[in-house]
């Protein structure tokens, strides 16, 4: 237990009528980097809010550092937080820009140089202490942004979304310098996007929202590997998860999902507790775990499928097929080159597949 | 709602915050309070004289609720008062001043809308000269160009004639409305308008089809603008409008100064009152338009 | 072909449409103002005549005292009565900002002596300041006989009576114009402000009003603009009294050029006032130019700035 940074109890938001946190509870490690991922109005920036303070909570307990925060002012919880557009102090050089909380809070003239040269140091800003904001790359401006955190001493940083302004290139390039300062800093860091590529390669664990409640909360490779339903199932991914809706049947005591006329047997699926004959299923497939014209260890197949569109995407290709009159993406290596109308048989990587309960949507 | 107590398990802090009423709050409220007393105050004052006797104004207690209300004030001041020799009220003024506005609001929009549309669309060689030009016209004082306005005017004869003064008022309402309009359309995507060039309509025919059913929220914006502007000017109404088209700002300023016999306080201030109904109803029932033309209105860089 | 010449056919449209704005542009704010400016040199009476007598109505106009009193009084009133709409704008506006119940209802308190006449404005406070009946004498018969408040009476503060009234008329149009600037400001910038601990005061004067030195220039333009213009409120409210102890220049010229009959003396007036706008026009685009020769300035440092850092 002494190790938990921040830990969130029975947490509930309601604005007028509307829930958008629900009893939530949470705990991060300390020196964990927890992604909060989900589509927008799903609460993440909401509960980021409420940890920070800015947002007066419903019901329930937030505790940072295992001290109870609930009812504390955001600048005596212990957190430094980067927003979405940096909220840099436009009038103020940058040293000020670091300074202005620490010599509103009256602390000592050397102890702030000290703070302001140790965090530029670490952050590699020492030659623009003097520059105001709109002199500054978005990359410098974020490195400002975090560095108004780091001076405060925290121990805990909170992102709110702070590539989502950025174009692709950028993105990627301060993407690596986040985990970069992740690694040499090992504070807690709580970071809210809606990009699940930053989710994935940031983070520790991602705790992946809907409706103000984490649908699944999980280590990234786990997430997109084996998603506990459907909506994490679909949100992760591009090109999206393919899902056949079909039934389990048994035909001499091996199970197999029939989807239209299709049978493509699951013995080799890991199941949880086994799947009951009969259950109206949906079946997920990632592009990579179809392959079209090999056959492979734990695969099943073949099934005919038409190709109708080939898509080049530079380091793999994906190619839409019809199969069964449904449309799916699969991943195949960039070389391979396939035309429209052509006829291949597609193969199915049971073992890496997800079942979902077609009622229930959680996966079996 | 906010001010519910937290049901506390214990003393562990849990659930929203318990507000209290801080100094600073009571500060706050305190000082909007005060404000809006001085601000309310001379229209309470005006609202009570005008239903007073002038028995009781003589008293002089002049915050206080009448006695006994009266409306004699306002019958008198529509119908009856003086100015000068005249002694009809200011119904005269009041149709006069509609007589003006209307003409006048109408008018200046449709310049300015065609401008702003060509300034934003069909920018022509020193279009934007011109219209720096008129910018700077927003600016300068009405006295710098009034006396050669007056001598123009007299030679094309519509000086001291209804049709002078209405196109006076479109004159000086063409910088600001102009900014308006030309704000309104240069937000517009410029595709919409290339669009409908490829589609063959030319100058008129996109003004009339597509930009101007698109400008119904930014004309209201400048209705209001022009409505409380024109009905409430009162240099352009004494020069130009003439002894016959008199607006009702400056028959109520001739009412109250008239110094012949004993001063109504009653009177004056309902006649006062009378004259601002017009503006303050357009102001009560446009709300958040109102400020919407006022930012509009205040020349942005 | 086609193309061009129906575009060619769409300008020529275009001019036409912009005729009255053009002729606008070109004969009031051009020839107008020219014509006045000449005028001024001229010994016009009632009408205009062209007998140049060089500063001569300039040199009359600066001996008259009436003059001399109204542009003392205009530094007076419009410095008083920016200083004041500004200051008590910013501050109601920030007040208002306050997560207030019945803002609508303030907010409508506030602006509606906007929305009147400055006729109206300048009676009412005529009638509220009045000696014998007005405000005074209900507080003496409240029992405070030692109120004593009728500055428009006395030509020594008639002036501060007629900025009363500008200030209860004007104040309200600053309030919105910079809570709009207020509520303008980038959320996330408060967010940062409240985790770096910085108070709520602090945070408006240090952070929030430097960063909408547009909505204060827009709310210093337009009082400036209606302190030159000041006429109806002066006309209405004292009519320039008592004497000459509340004279304008904007009553200074109208007056010149009708009841006096003296156009020469009222253009060299009207001239006079065109400077002071011309001046704030001049600086408004000398900052302009500076600012945008920094921001290019600061361009060429970035791209240095992001060469020496990566």
């Amino acid at each position: 237990m002494e190790n938990i940074s921040v830990s969130i109890k029975d947490l509930s938001l309601r604005f007028g009528r509307i829930e958008v946190l629900n009893s939530m509870n949470l705990e991060i490690k300390q020196g964990e980097f927890l992604v909060l991922l989900g589509p927008s109005g799903c609460g993440k920036s909401t509960l980021l809010n409420c940890i920070a303070g800015l947002l007066d909570v419903s019901d329930g307990q937030i505790f940072i550092e295992g001290k109870n925060v609930t009812w504390e002012e955001p600048k005596d919880r212990g957190i430094g937080m980067v927003f979405q557009s940096y909220a840099l102090y436009p009038q103020m050089s940058v040293e000020k820009n670091l300074s202005f909380g620490l010599r509103v809070a009256g602390m000592k003239k050397p102890e702030i140089e000290e703070r302001v040269k140790r965090a530029a140091e670490i952050l590699q800003i020492e030659p623009l202490l003097n520059r105001k904001p709109v002199e500054l790359s978005g990359g410098q401006r974020q490195r400002v942004a975090i560095g108004r955190a780091l001076v405060r001493d925290v121990d805990v940083f909170l992102f709110d979304e702070p590539l989502s302004n950025l174009d692709a290139k950028l993105r990627s390039e301060l993407r690596v310098e986040i985990k970069l300062l992740h690694q040499k800093l090992s504070n807690t860091m709580i970071y809210v996007t809606h990009d699940q590529i930053e989710a994935l390669t940031l983070a520790d664990r991602v705790a992946v929202m809907k409706g103000g409640v984490i649908q699944q909360l999980d280590d990234p490779t786990t997430i997109y590997e084996k998603p506990v339903n459907l909506f994490v199932a679909g949100f992760m991914g591009s090109p999206s998860m393919n899902f056949l809706h079909g039934e389990v049947i048994e035909k001499q005591g091996n199970q197999s999902v029939s989807f239209k006329g299709i049978e493509i047997p699951i013995r080799s699926y890991p199941s949880i507790n086994g799947i009951k004959t009969g259950t109206k299923v949906i079946l997920g497939a990632r592009p990579e775990y179809i392959k079209i014209d090999e056959k492979e260890e734990g695969t099943v197949g073949p099934f005919e499928a038409v190709v109708e569109v080939y898509e080049p995407m530079g380091a793999d290709s994906i190619v839409w097929i019809l199969l069964g009159g449904k449309e799916i993406s699969v991943r195949v290596a960039a070389g391979k080159r396939y035309t429209p109308e052509e006829k291949i048989s597609v193969y199915f990587k049971i073992p890496s597949v997800s079942i979902f309960d077609a009622a229930t949507e959680q996966r079996l | 709602m906010s001010e519910e107590k937290p049901e506390s398990s214990g003393n562990e802090p849990r659930g929203p915050k318990p507000r209290k009423i801080s100094p600073a709050r009571i500060g706050v409220y305190a000082f909007l309070i005060i404000s809006a007393i001085f601000f309310t105050l001379p229209l309470w004052v005006m609202l009570m004289t005008s239903l007073k006797t002038m028995p009781e104004i003589r008293m002089g207690y002049l915050f206080n609720w009448p006695q006994e209300i009266s409306f004699d004030a306002w019958v008198k001041a529509w119908d009856t008062a003086c100015t000068g020799r005249d002694c009809n009220g200011l119904k005269p003024g009041f149709w006069n001043s509609v007589k003006i506005t209307v003409p006048s609001t109408i008018l200046s929009i449709v310049i300015a809308a065609i401008n702003g549309y060509a300034l934003s669309f069909w920018r022509f060689k020193g279009s934007n000269f011109f219209f720096g030009l008129l910018l700077f016209g927003a600016f300068v004082p009405y006295q710098v160009v009034i006396y050669p306005l007056i001598i123009a005017f007299r030679e094309i004869g519509i000086f001291a004639t209804l049709p002078g003064i209405i196109i006076l008022h479109s004159i000086f309402g063409m910088p600001i409305l102009t900014l308006l309009f030309r704000n309104f359309f240069g937000s517009l995507p410029m595709d919409l308008f290339k669009a409908a060039r490829i589609d063959g309509a030319g100058f008129w025919q996109i003004f009339f089809w597509i930009m101007l059913p698109m400008s119904v929220p930014i004309s209201i914006v400048a209705v209001i603008l022009q409505v409380t502007g024109i009905w409430n000017d009162f240099l352009f109404g004494s020069v130009f409008a003439g002894r016959a088209n008199m607006p009702m700002t400056v028959q109520l300023n001739n009412i109250v100064t008239t110094t012949t016999g004993i001063r109504e306080y009653n009177v004056n201030m309902a006649a006062t009152i009378l004259s601002a109904a017009v503006p303050l109803v357009v102001y009560f029932v446009s709300g958040k338009w109102f400020v919407r033309g006022i930012a509009a209105g205040a020349v942005k860089g | 072909m086609a193309q061009r010449r129906k575009k060619k056919l769409g300008n020529l449209q275009a001019i036409i449409g912009s005729i009255p704005m053009i002729s606008v542009a070109v004969g009031v704010y051009v020839i107008c103002i020219i014509y006045s400016i000449t005028l001024s040199f001229t010994s016009s009476r009632l009408f205009p005549k062209f007998n140049f007598v060089g500063l001569k109505q300039y040199e009359r106009l600066w001996g008259s005292p009436r003059w001399q009193i109204s542009v003392e009084n205009i530094w007076l009133f419009g410095f008083l009565l920016i200083a004041f709409t500004l200051i008590v704008g910013y501050l109601l506006a920030v007040f208002m900002d306050q997560r207030i119940k019945q803002e609508g209802l303030f907010r409508t308190i506030f602006l509606y002596p906007f929305a009147m006449s400055l006729v109206v404005t300048g009676l009412v406070w005529q009638w509220v300041l009045d000696p014998n009946l007005g405000v005074q004498s209900a507080m003496a018969n409240w029992g405070f006989e030692w109120f004593k408040f009728a500055p428009l009476v006395n030509p020594e503060t008639a002036i501060y009576g007629v900025i009363i009234a500008g200030v209860w008329q004007g104040t309200g149009v600053t309030m919105a114009i910079l809570l709009a600037g207020i509520r303008g400001i980038d959320e996330d910038i408060w967010k940062a402000s409240k985790v770096d601990g910085i108070p709520a005061w602090r945070t408006y004067f240090s952070i929030v009003l430097p960063m909408m030195k547009g909505a204060v220039a827009t709310a210093f333009v337009l009082q400036c603009v209606s302190v030159v213009r000041v006429y109806d409120l002066i006309v209405a409210i004292t009519n320039g009294g008592p004497g000459i102890a509340t004279q304008m220049p904007a009553v200074f010229v109208i007056e010149h050029i009708s009841i006096r009959q003296n156009a020469g003396v009222g253009m060299a007036a009207a001239t006079l006032m065109l400077l002071p706008i011309i001046i704030l026009l001049g600086g408004r685009g000398i900052i302009q130019w500076r600012a945008a020769k920094i921001e290019k300035e600061y361009e060429k440092k970035m791209l240095q700035a992001s060469a020496e850092v990566s």
